[in-house]
């Protein structure tokens, strides 16, 4: 491997190297090219730090289209922009050519940087709108989320009513923006009016005459670039990842707030399997250490003892310590500090439940707000916890998203004792953090959670609420990998209209077959409350045949209610489906959990 | 007949089993609030529009959320007369499982907005109750029949009365699809028949009226089919029979137009069924089915002319129509307060602001109405300008009836202006699909600032109609309103002058996609002009034509003729 300047991202072959390699990699499938690009970054990581290795430009991702393919966009408000889409497609494809049609409404905007030829037709509404299939694409490409599209050659069909202002303006807009970011322009942008057939055709047949070249030269070596390798990243060295997106998933209505968040992992080198979970480095919440600062009096400047020296109070309450979820240590020197009978009883023999139900309503400063006692700002930090990171399921598939990784964070915020509460990293990654601001993150593994080896064994997934987190992931790389297996998704919230996460994702994949089945309880649409096990009772006889057929159990989400009902509920349907006793049921689930073919993330 | 592939929504009708299609399966689809895209079509049949609210349209869309779903419905009113106890059936239904309100129709129904689909059968089932029915109120089919809300001739307006339901009756679908999906009515082994419908019902929606002159209030030059009541000493003799008439248009497309229909001929009040159906047989054979924006009656008489569809109609009808009797109309809009009729009978006609049914602030319309029901022992008549008569009053309950009026805030307020009074508003934003621009939500904001140019120049107390649609559709009929507005995007209206008060002629465009300023400043000057020359009872349509400062639309085709003098 030559050796290159650190930080440098020149290409650093020679051009035999680069023709070998090129050569190496010729006739790869996209999963053989995926495990290659994860070779060389062992190479390299094994080397010396701040070598460079080199990942082929196009992302690896079975998802890129061959570089053979002409890909015609469409955004369109009355069909008019999908029929000339349409026009183009035949006759591409009359030709001979391999040619992908979608609309915007079912493309990934992040998905464009791996396209090579690209035809877009868009039209254009009201004044000067994008078509409601291709808002959030706009959106999108207009953002500074886009990414370079150095190897996209493209033409825009803007259609448009001449009797609006700003006319074609949502065509006008994606020709100059691709060329903005790179993209190399093949022919001028046709604006047209209502009356649009004749120029339709014109521009199909402009288009269909450059294919047999634009294929070729296409088709040609993959182009190469070269990245910075990264270190392991782990609590001591997280990686300082920039937030994309940061967008509630619930409705307007709804009671919770959920988070989709998405993060880049650009040039990071960090890797991630379904099942893995993010760990954040959240800063504790202002409000919550102003309050303390307030509560005792305490100088925000007052030195304290922090990891790497003296810190303000401030900030070490801040970035430091644990200050909203108490530990029994805490409990402890608290209960003797402020002499408290009350809380030495709490922690005296016997007591467990009540001890575990007070840690679960309690926080820091309720604590000390109700047990008063006067203490001094060290002796105060002496009895904190180190602050730990907070552990997210991953909500993404890596190979379905090979530049980000995503979370569903559901925010925590309750009023009690008269005060409002936050949740810590919740309300860290919610409110704390827009678009553009960075935090910092490491992989968890998490290998007891994982999808089968056989993409043709059949999995049931049962995630109500945020546990719905890495079965998205799961879902998402099935269908990345072309997996045959049957998916099978349980879901449960409060209301359908209001708290359906993902719901259109969803949709689409069952649409798209890639979800099998996908059954649904929301407690709070009909008088009676349903929950995601009694879903699984009702089919009980199915979810019994598809265990027999060697399904994979999963359930994520709440450890305390819901992860022993839905044991309960399997038991059950072992025992009435499969003929047993209940203690018989029960180890055979038990087995099943002991072939690693019921996994568990419950928290 | 066109050689134009059929409409998609013909193979629809055709494939759906008199109107099933997968209904049934659609509403107990757990995973979306929405009903399959094909059995949108069929639920119109049904009564039912599936609509979402755009003002979360794409914040939703963000969200990862379908779009908020929710259900229209419609209930028929044939000839727009309720009792007491169906108005409290429905006050009932839309509070339970609706957004609260009820909206009264351009064409004498009832809406309620907001129903959500796990609510849609019980709401259907609830107006059901009441012996009330949504069936046929929308798609296409003849919808609700409409006629006459002033009761000026009790008598002959009894008749003209018996006539709309009798006809409302004759052209319902035969179906049982209705009463299986919302009523668990049994399902039939039979093969059904739709003696007068057949299996693909109509091109297009089909709208048909009665009207007594001298008061147009249905619009009956709107109607694909109308009956104009002949009285002849104080008796009713038949009706001037009128066809091809129709608001809606596309914008952009100029072989879309609105039409006035034209009037026939004379027939009696026997030969009145068979020549209704008729009219309905032809259009459902003749009429356009590759084109639902070219598919109504008016442009079928458009394209074989009117001498061709008589022919057909008398052939079909077996039926020689009589000619035509003379008529004339007065106004389209109507006469508020206090009226009595010839057995001695009150009736307080009552404004409703766009139809809207609801408490607001210290008019509390929703609870005040609700009240009255409960003690009423006559009816309600729904008005085609979307307001409300109390109906039938015993003269010793009048002054029970204006006590409660008074009491809930309700009684025609005497600061509404004559402009107001004579507005009308679609639904359009937020709930409305085809809505390109506001219309319920922001017609009242701008007939405030009208009508106080109109008082700026003496002109408060002229009656001008003005109507506002958030499409070109024309719900709220915009064509023949004196000043009409048309949505075409947000904020922005084509703006129609010249139209006659009795509706009785089409406005044409002055403005192309004006903002409020450009409306307002192109009006001002016209008002003032209006009030300097006009002579006495001068109508603000007709003089704008008079004086050359409107093209005068003579035809409906001649509707998109270079614009505005």
């Amino acid at each position: 491997m030559t050796s290159q300047a650190a930080g440098s991202l020149a290409l650093p072959l020679d051009t035999t190297q680069s023709d070998k390699l090129a050569a190496a990699v010729d006739g790869l499938t996209p999963a053989q090219l995926t495990w290659v690009s994860g070779y060389a970054a062992g190479l390299a990581a094994a080397g010396s730090p701040g070598d460079a290795v080199l990942i082929p430009a196009a992302d690896s991702s079975p998802a890129a289209a061959p570089q053979d393919t002409l890909t015609i966009l469409y955004g369109s408000q009355t069909g008019h922009g999908e029929s000339v889409a349409r026009g183009l497609k035949d006759a591409a494809a009359a030709k001979g050519f391999s040619v992908k049609l979608q609309s915007l409404a079912d493309y990934k905007p992040s998905a464009l940087k791996r396209e090579r030829l690209v035809s877009f037709v868009i039209s254009t509404h009201g004044e000067g709108d994008p078509p409601d299939d291709a808002e959030l694409f706009h959106e999108f490409l207009l953002s500074a989320k886009a990414s370079k599209l150095d190897g996209l050659r493209y033409a825009v069909f803007a259609l448009g009513d001449s009797s609006y202002v700003n006319f074609c303006q949502t065509g006008r807009e994606f020709d100059g923006r691709l060329e903005e970011l790179g993209a190399e322009r093949l022919l001028p942008i046709v604006e047209c009016d209502i009356e649009f057939a004749a120029e339709a055709e014109a521009w199909s047949g402009d288009i269909v005459e450059r294919l047999p070249d634009l294929m070729t030269a296409a088709s040609s070596a993959p182009r190469l670039r070269a990245v910075e390798t990264a270190a392991q990243y782990d609590r001591q060295r997280p990686f300082t990842a920039t937030v994309l997106t940061n967008q509630k998933i619930t409705g307007g209505r709804s009671g919770k707030d959920v988070r989709h968040i998405e993060l880049s992992l650009a040039d990071s080198g960090l890797s991630y399997e379904p099942g893995d979970s993010l760990a954040v480095l959240a800063d504790n919440p202002p409000q919550l250490v102003a309050d303390l600062l307030q509560h005792f009096g305490f100088a925000e400047d007052t030195p304290v003892d922090a990891d790497d020296g003296q810190k303000s109070l401030r900030a070490a309450l801040s970035e430091e310590f644990e200050i909203t979820a108490p530990s029994l240590g805490f409990l402890k020197a608290w209960a003797a500090r402020a002499e408290s009978e009350e809380l030495n009883r709490l922690l005296g023999p016997d007591r467990q439940s009540e001890l575990a139900e007070f840690f679960a309503t309690h926080q820091i400063i309720d604590i000390v707000r109700a047990y008063p006692a006067e203490v001094a700002a060290d002796e105060f930090t002496g009895m904190l916890r180190r602050l730990a990171p907070r552990a997210y399921s991953i909500a993404s598939s890596h190979a379905a998203n090979p530049d980000e990784v995503h979370l569903t964070v559901a925010v925590v915020r309750y009023e009690a004792f008269g005060h409002s509460h936050e949740g810590a990293a919740s309300t860290y990654l919610a409110d704390r953090l827009g678009e553009g601001d960075t935090v910092q993150v490491f992989v968890e593994k998490n290998p007891r959670f994982r999808l089968p080896a056989d993409d043709n064994a059949p999995v049931i997934m049962i995630g109500p609420g945020t546990g719905v987190a890495p079965f998205r992931a799961f879902v998402e790389e099935r269908a990345e990998r072309g997996a045959g297996g049957d998916n099978w998704l349980f879901f449960g919230e409060r209301s359908m209209s209001e708290d359906f996460l993902y719901q259109l994702e969803w949709q689409r994949f069952l649409k798209q077959g890639i979800l099998t089945r996908l059954d649904v309880a929301f407690s709070r649409d009909q008088a009676e409350k349903i929950y995601v096990q009694q879903r699984l009772r009702e089919r009980g006889r199915e979810v019994y045949e598809w265990i027999e057929n060697g399904a994979v159990l999963y359930v994520c989400g709440d450890s305390k209610r819901m992860a022993p009902d839905v044991n309960a509920a399997l038991e059950e349907i072992l025992a009435e489906h499969g003929g047993l006793s209940a203690a018989d049921a029960a180890a055979k689930l038990k087995e099943l959990r002991r072939a690693g073919r019921y996994q568990k993330d419950v928290y | 007949m066109s050689k134009a592939p059929l409409s998609d929504v013909e193979r629809i009708k055709s494939a759906s089993r008199h109107l099933r299609g997968t209904l049934a399966d659609s509403l107990v689809d757990p995973l979306t609030g929405a009903i399959a895209v094909d059995d949108t079509q069929l639920s119109k049949f049904h009564g039912i529009y599936q609509q979402d609210d755009r003002d979360l349209r794409s914040e939703r869309k963000r969200a990862r959320l379908e779009p908020a779903y929710s259900f229209m419905i419609r209930a028929r009113v044939p000839a727009g007369v309720c009792t007491p106890e169906q108005w409290l059936n429905m006050d009932r239904v839309a509070n339970l499982h609706a957004n609260g309100t009820i909206r009264l129709t351009t064409r004498q129904a009832f809406q309620l907005h907001g129903v959500i689909k796990r609510n849609l059968k019980a709401s259907i089932a609830g107006i059901n109750e009441a012996m009330m029915d949504t069936i046929a109120a929308c798609g296409d089919v003849n919808r609700n029949v409409m006629a006459p809300a002033l009761p000026a001739l009790s008598a002959v307006h009894r008749q003209v009365q018996a006539d709309a339901e009798r006809l409302s009756d004759h052209l319902t679908p035969a179906t049982r699809a209705y009463h299986e999906i919302w009523l668990d009515g049994e399902k039939l082994d039979t093969a059904e028949q739709e003696p007068i419908y057949g299996d693909t019902y109509l091109p297009r929606k089909f709208k048909t009226a009665f009207v007594v002159p001298p008061q147009n209030d249905v619009d009956i030059y709107a109607q694909d089919l109308g009956f104009i009541a002949i009285v002849e000493g104080g008796q009713l003799v038949g009706y001037n029979l009128s066809v091809g008439g129709g608001m809606g248009m596309s914008h952009g497309e100029p072989e879309t137009f609105p039409r006035l229909a034209d009037v026939l001929g004379f027939l009696t009040p026997a030969q009145l069924l068979p020549v209704a159906e008729a009219v309905v047989t032809t259009q459902r054979d003749y009429g356009d089915r590759s084109n639902r924006k070219h598919a109504r009656l008016k442009y079928t008489i458009e394209g074989r002319g009117i001498e061709w569809f008589r022919r057909e109609v008398e052939t079909r009808a077996g039926i020689k129509l009589g000619d035509e009797r003379p008529f004339a109309f007065a106004g389209n809009g109507d006469v508020y307060g206090w009226q009595q009729d010839d057995s001695g009978r009150w009736h307080y006609l009552l404004f409703v602001e766009n139809g809207r049914i609801v408490d607001s602030g210290d008019r509390r319309l929703m609870t005040g109405l609700r009240e009255i029901a409960s003690r009423h022992r006559g009816e309600f008549r729904l008005t085609p300008n979307q307001n409300l008569v109390v109906s039938s009053v015993d003269p010793a309950d009048k002054a029970g009836v204006e006590e409660l009026l008074r009491e809930y805030g309700i009684e025609n307020r005497s600061q509404a202006s004559l402009l107001r009074l004579n507005a009308m508003a679609c639904v359009a934003l937020p709930t409305c699909a085809l809505a390109m621009a506001e219309s319920e939500r922001y017609l009242p904001d701008l007939v405030t600032r009208l009508e106080r140019l109109l008082a700026e120049s003496g002109l408060a107390d002229v009656p001008i109609t003005i109507r506002m649609t958030g499409c070109p559709n024309g719900c709220a009929r915009p064509y023949i309103a004196e000043i009409g507005l048309v949505g075409k995007g947000p904020g922005r209206y084509n703006l129609y002058l010249g139209a006659g008060h009795a509706g009785q002629r089409l406005g044409a465009m002055l403005l192309d996609n004006a903002n409020e300023e450009e409306i307002v400043g192109a009006l001002q000057p016209l008002f003032e002009r209006f009030a300097a020359e006009r002579r006495h009872d001068e109508h603000f349509g007709d003089y704008l034509i008079r004086g050359g400062l409107i093209r005068e639309v003579r035809a409906g085709r001649e509707f998109h003729a270079a614009t505005a003098a």
